[in-house]
This record gives structure tokens, C-alpha cells and sequence, in this order.
């Protein structure tokens, strides 16, 4: 294979300018991540201060009410509530390896800003965040869950205000600042290395439920989902379970309203092939190669590209990638609540909904693991608003 | 045309004893009619080589004026094929060599083949790609030169000799100088540590070398008009535009000697 390329997805389409930076950070992978000193401070930090591993839980009173086997990968009890802190956590720490100062970072949901605030105040880096002014309004909670953590949040007013635009500005920014910033995409996205270093960051995931799993029942689970913007703990859970052919990988996406023709955010499921921010990938996209506005009522998904790995396996076909639509995620949301006492992120819903439309459609042998990539205490206010509506 | 068409230009307005004067201005902008007038005012102008921009939704090289004028482009319906239909009808009124601008994915969309025969059938001389590095542009070289179209490198401030020497071995038309470490946009003042890059990248390409990102006043060039063989100017051209509907005289100034 291509270095850089995930069969005939990835690869490296950025200025020129970025180009130097990119080498310096695939460099920096190879020489200084994979020494044991710097495995040795990352799993130190991500075991003391993130607080993995994260629990594999089995969902008793869903499974009654389903049928079928439950289980939660809660990276919600991660540090910041999301599974997005391993990532970061990561890349600030071989940022300050190679001599960095600065982090700039883009976000939509917040928990990525959190994250990476979080992890830049850990460890002395300054910390710049852009974010779709949109978003900076649907999460104001986490805005200022940034600032206090001394991070500055640039809102970003072009284009369509979503988190595409918030990437444009960060990789703006990047070309400009690059000798003291190391930009620290949230996603596996964007140019070589950024999609093979987050999916190594985030591989924790995956191989704690593996072994998790197996301890408590002694197989392989059947089922593994997880919700698909950018895709990155989807490819966090997945990575581990690649090899296990036995384990169907389904990957979540979202239809927004559902109505055909909406802007929506299901790219491996109606996109075609294109290249977005660094890598060659599945998009949104007008024949002409224009950038289509996605919209989910998670922001987290409102994105119209998709990880060059999730591409890959697509095509392979060894993970399946569905569609759930906003009215489907908020009942998976207000489900699990009532069901489990847990507040899921809505982008995590979204896997969820997908799994409780199985109920009754597979046998009581059947076990099925959701990454529940984060907490839903940031989208309390757009819960809100969506119950008001459809009872209104 | 040649590879060398671009070359040739530049070298005409060299034995003029001046630089070679290339425009930027996104295709279709500020209207799809008044664009075409345009690039005949620039043409008349006596500019060398005008630059087509090929409006993108997401630039990311560029900086808020020509991304407005990008999306302002995009709302009114252009297309890469409403480009090269329309050059194609008019080319033979243009004297200056043209180079199209933009990012990859509509290039792609169009078909890389397609777009080969179509733009050399619209008389276009080269293309500039913001989003595709040296690693990325093998296969897209390969077929724009089939059809005598060259693929203009992108170099900058942090290009290292090991860069330049690689970009030397392919690189076709002219070389293009980004100025700055940053997007497209007017600088003040360019940065100091220029003038000793453009004499290391002057030293590692036969070809012509040419400036751009940041340029608004001639007088921006002291101190590096020696290393230059031209100059590109994009947002000034627009805000001169903008603010005063004609594109002919802003060239006045830049006609220089070298």
C-alpha cells in the first residue's frame, strides 16, 4: 500500500507550505511515539488523568427489553467526558517532544476544544481553538468549559460556520504559526499522518473492550458499532477488531432530518470519492467538487468528509456503514436515560438508536458492543429545544 | 502551445527590461459577464500571464478576499466547464499566457484526462493546484504535459534545498514564490528573511521565478527586485476592483524594471 494511503483513500493534498510540518510530525511518529520512554509517559498519563481503562458495561435492562446482548464501551467516564482526551492527551505530549509551544486546534462539538484545552493546560502549551460560530452557540457550555481552562476561542464566520470551516482556519492558522504550533486535529482526518496518528491514539479504545470482553465472557463479541462523523472512535474501536473477521463492524452515520435531498451528514453512505482537507476520502460533494453543508443535530457529525481509513473499509467491505436520522438518535438518547441511567452524547446516539432498532431481530446469544464515545451533559440545551419542537 | 509558453512570456517582458505582470482573478468574478471584461482590460493592460481563479468552497491557502470572491464566484453558478467553454470561445482575443488557480477537488471531479484535453483546447498554458504538494502531482503532471499544459510549483519560505532540488527536477512554466508563511491576503511589509530564500530557490531552477500572496505596492519589492522575474497580485486586484470597478490601471504601477 501507499504510504499515507489507506488502499485508495488518504494521502497527503496540502499546501505546500504544510508540507515541511507534515514531514516533521510523521518524523516525529516514528522516532519519538513509538519509543518505549514516550509509551511509557503516555499510558502513565492516559491510566492517572484520564482515567482509563474506561468500563465495558453490560446494559441488563436494555438487553431484557431488546433481546439481544448490550454492551457500552463508556469512554463518557473518560477525563472531559469524551473519548476525544486520548487523542489529545497524545499529540500534546509528542507535541512538547518536538519542541512545540503552541496548540491550535478546531472543534464542533466542544468536546474536542475541551479536550485539547485540557491536555494543552496539562502539559504548559498554549491552546487557540477555532470553532464554527454556529457551533460556539449550540455549545456554549463547552465554550466556556474552554476559556476557563485558559484556551481562546476564535470563532470562525465564513462558509458555513460548521466545523469544516473551523478545519479551513485552523489550517490557515498552521501555514502561518507552524514552527512553534503543532495543530492537533480532533479527528482521522485531514492529510498523512493526522488519520494514522489519531487512529493510534484512539486504538485504546478498541483494544481495552477486545480484552475487557473477552475476560468477562470468554468469545469474540458478534457486533461492534460506533457513531461516524470524522470517524475517529469509530476507528479507535474498530482497529483491534479488524483482524477478528467474525466481528461485524457498523459503522453509524447521521441522516439529519431524513427528508430526501436534506443537507445531512451520512458521507460513506451518499458520498462520492473527492479530496477535503488533506486527504483523498468520501464526501459531500455537487459534481462539480464543491463541498456540500452537512447538518446533524449532533454536532459532532456535522461533517461532510470522513476518516480515509472508514473509506477503506467500506470499500474492503469489512465494516458496513448505516444511517440513523435525528428524530431516531434522540430516542436512543432519552432510552438509554430511562433505561441505564446514563446520558449519552448525541453523536453517540446515533449508535445507539441504530442497535435498539434491532430489537427482536436477532437472537438472545447475539452481543453487541457501542462505543459510547461521550457524555450528554453538552446537549442538554439542544435536547431540549428538539423535545420542545416535536411536542410543540 | 508548448510547456514553455509560460517561460517565453516571462522572458518577453524580461527583454522589455521589465518583470512579468500576472493578475489573479477568480473566474466569474464580480459577475460572470464583467469577469470577461476584465481579463480583456488586463490583457490590454499589457499583462504577461493572468491567473484564473477556479472558485472552491473550502480554500484553505487563501485568505478572506479571495475566499469572499470565491464564494461570491460559486453563487453565481461558475463551473470549471463554464470556464473552459467560455475561454475556449475567447482565447484567440487574449495575448497573455493563461494559467488556471484552484484546489484539487474540482480539478478531480472533472476528470483529470478531461480536463487536459479541454483546457489545452482552451488555450490554457498551466495550472496552479494550492492543495497538491510535489508527493501528490506525478500522475497530473504527466497528463497536463501530454497536452503541452504545465503544472507550476508552489515553493516558500520553508522550503529546503533537498524541497527545491526535488521540485527543480519537474517543474515546467515558471516557479511560484509564496512570500509569506500564511494564506493569501495584503501584507504590510513582506517578510526579511526573503530575500536570501528567493536567491536560494533562484540558484535551484532554470526557470523563471515568480512572486506572490501579499503583494499590493511595488515598493514592497526593495531589497528582492533583483531576485524576481515577476510578480502576482490577487486580493489587491480585487479590493482595487471592488472599489473602483476597473482592473486596467491597477497594472499601471507594476510595469517595472527589473
Amino acid at each position: 500500500m501507499k504510504k499515507g494511503y489507506f488502499g485508495d483513500f488518504g494521502g497527503r493534498f496540502a499546501p505546500e507550505l504544510l508540507m515541511p510540518p507534515l514531514l516533521e510530525l510523521e518524523e516525529a511518529m516514528e522516532r519519538i511515539m513509538a519509543g518505549e520512554a514516550f509509551q511509557r509517559e503516555l499510558t502513565e498519563l492516559l491510566t492517572h488523568f484520564v482515567g482509563r481503562p474506561t468500563a465495558l458495561y453490560h446494559c441488563a435492562n436494555l438487553s431484557r427489553e431488546v433481546g439481544f446482548g448490550v454492551w457500552l464501551k463508556r469512554e463518557d467516564l473518560a477525563h472531559t467526558g469524551a473519548h476525544k482526551i486520548n487523542n489529545t492527551v497524545g499529540q500534546a505530549l509528542l507535541a512538547k517532544h518536538m519542541g512545540k509551544t503552541k496548540l491550535v486546534a478546531e472543534t464542533g462539538a466542544g468536546q474536542h476544544g475541551v479536550a485539547t484545552a485540557t491536555a494543552a493546560a496539562l502539559l504548559g502549551l498554549e491552546c487557540i481553538v477555532y470553532m464554527g460560530a454556529e457551533d460556539v452557540v449550540r455549545q456554549a457550555h463547552n465554550v466556556q468549559r474552554m476559556e476557563l481552562l485558559g484556551a481562546t476561542v476564535r470563532p470562525v464566520e465564513s462558509g458555513s460556520r460548521t466545523l469544516k470551516d473551523a478545519i479551513n482556519a485552523a489550517m490557515r492558522h498552521w501555514i502561518a504559526e507552524q514552527a512553534a504550533t503543532h495543530y492537533c486535529l480532533g479527528s482521522a482526518v485531514g492529510p498523512h499522518p493526522f488519520p494514522l496518528l489519531v487512529r493510534e491514539l484512539q486504538a485504546v479504545i478498541g483494544r481495552e473492550a477486545l480484552a475487557q470482553f473477552q475476560e468477562r465472557t470468554g468469545k469474540l463479541p458478534d457486533r461492534v458499532v460506533a457513531c461516524v462523523g470524522g470517524g475517529s472512535n469509530a476507528i479507535g474501536m474498530f482497529h483491534a477488531f479488524v483482524p477478528h473477521e467474525q466481528v461485524a463492524l457498523i459503522g453509524v452515520e447521521a441522516a439529519g432530518d431524513g427528508s430526501p435531498g436534506c443537507c445531512h451528514s451520512a458521507t460513506l453512505s451518499t458520498g462520492t470519492p473527492g479530496v477535503l482537507h488533506g486527504t483523498m476520502t468520501k464526501l459531500l460533494q455537487t459534481i462539480e467538487g464543491q463541498i456540500l453543508p452537512s447538518h446533524s443535530l449532533a454536532p459532532g457529525l456535522d461533517y461532510p468528509g470522513v476518516g480515509p481509513e472508514h473509506a477503506h473499509l467500506q470499500a474492503l467491505g469489512r465494516a458496513e456503514y448505516v444511517c440513523v436520522t435525528d428524530d431516531q438518535a434522540l430516542a436512543g438518547f432519552m432510552r438509554l436515560a430511562r433505561a441505564e441511567g446514563i446520558l449519552p452524547a448525541l453523536e453517540s446516539s446515533h449508535a445507539l438508536a441504530y442497535v435498539l432498532g434491532l430489537s427482536g431481530t436477532l437472537p438472545a446469544t447475539v452481543d453487541v458492543i457501542v462505543c459510547l464515545s461521550g457524555r450528554g451533559d453538552k446537549d442538554l440545551e439542544i435536547v431540549r429545544q428538539a423535545l420542545v419542537k416535536r411536542e410543540g | 502551445m508548448s510547456t514553455s509558453h509560460l517561460t517565453d512570456k516571462i522572458n518577453q517582458a524580461m527583454a522589455q527590461g521589465r518583470k512579468a505582470v500576472m493578475p489573479y482573478l477568480p473566474a466569474g468574478y464580480p459577475t460572470k459577464d464583467a469577469f470577461w471584461k476584465h481579463i480583456e482590460d488586463l490583457d490590454a493592460a499589457g499583462a504577461d500571464i493572468i491567473e484564473v481563479g477556479v472558485p472552491f468552497s473550502d480554500p484553505v491557502a487563501d485568505g478572506p478576499v479571495v475566499e469572499q470572491a470565491a464564494l461570491c464566484c460559486l453563487e453565481q453558478g461558475v463551473t470549471l466547464g463554464w470556464i473552459l467553454e467560455e475561454l475556449t470561445q475567447r482565447r484567440s482575443a487574449i495575448q497573455a499566457g493563461i494559467v488556471l488557480m484552484g484546489y484539487m477537488n474540482p480539478f478531480l471531479q472533472y476528470g483529470i484526462p478531461k480536463l487536459a484535453l479541454d483546457a489545452a483546447q482552451a488555450g490554457v498554458n498551466g495550472l496552479i493546484i494550492a492543495d497538491l504538494p510535489l508527493e501528490e502531482s506525478d500522475e497530473i503532471r504527466n497528463v497536463l504535459q501530454e497536452q503541452g499544459i504545465a503544472l507550476i510549483p508552489l515553493v516558500g519560505l520553508n522550503s529546503s534545498m533537498e524541497r527545491l532540488r526535488m521540485h527543480a527536477d519537474k517543474a515546467a512554466g515558471f516557479v511560484y514564490f509564496v512570500s509569506v508563511m500564511g494564506t493569501t491576503g495584503v501584507r504590510d511589509a513582506l517578510p526579511e528573511e526573503l530575500r536570501n530564500a528567493l536567491i536560494q530557490a533562484r540558484q535551484s531552477f532554470s526557470i523563471p521565478l515568480a512572486l506572490g500572496f501579499g503583494l499590493h505596492s511595488p515598493a514592497q519589492l526593495q531589497g528582492v527586485e533583483t531576485v524576481v522575474d515577476g510578480v502576482v497580485m490577487g486580493s489587491a486586484l480585487i479590493r482595487h476592483l471592488d472599489a473602483t470597478g476597473k482592473v486596467g490601471d491597477f497594472l499601471v504601477p507594476w510595469m517595472i524594471a527589473r
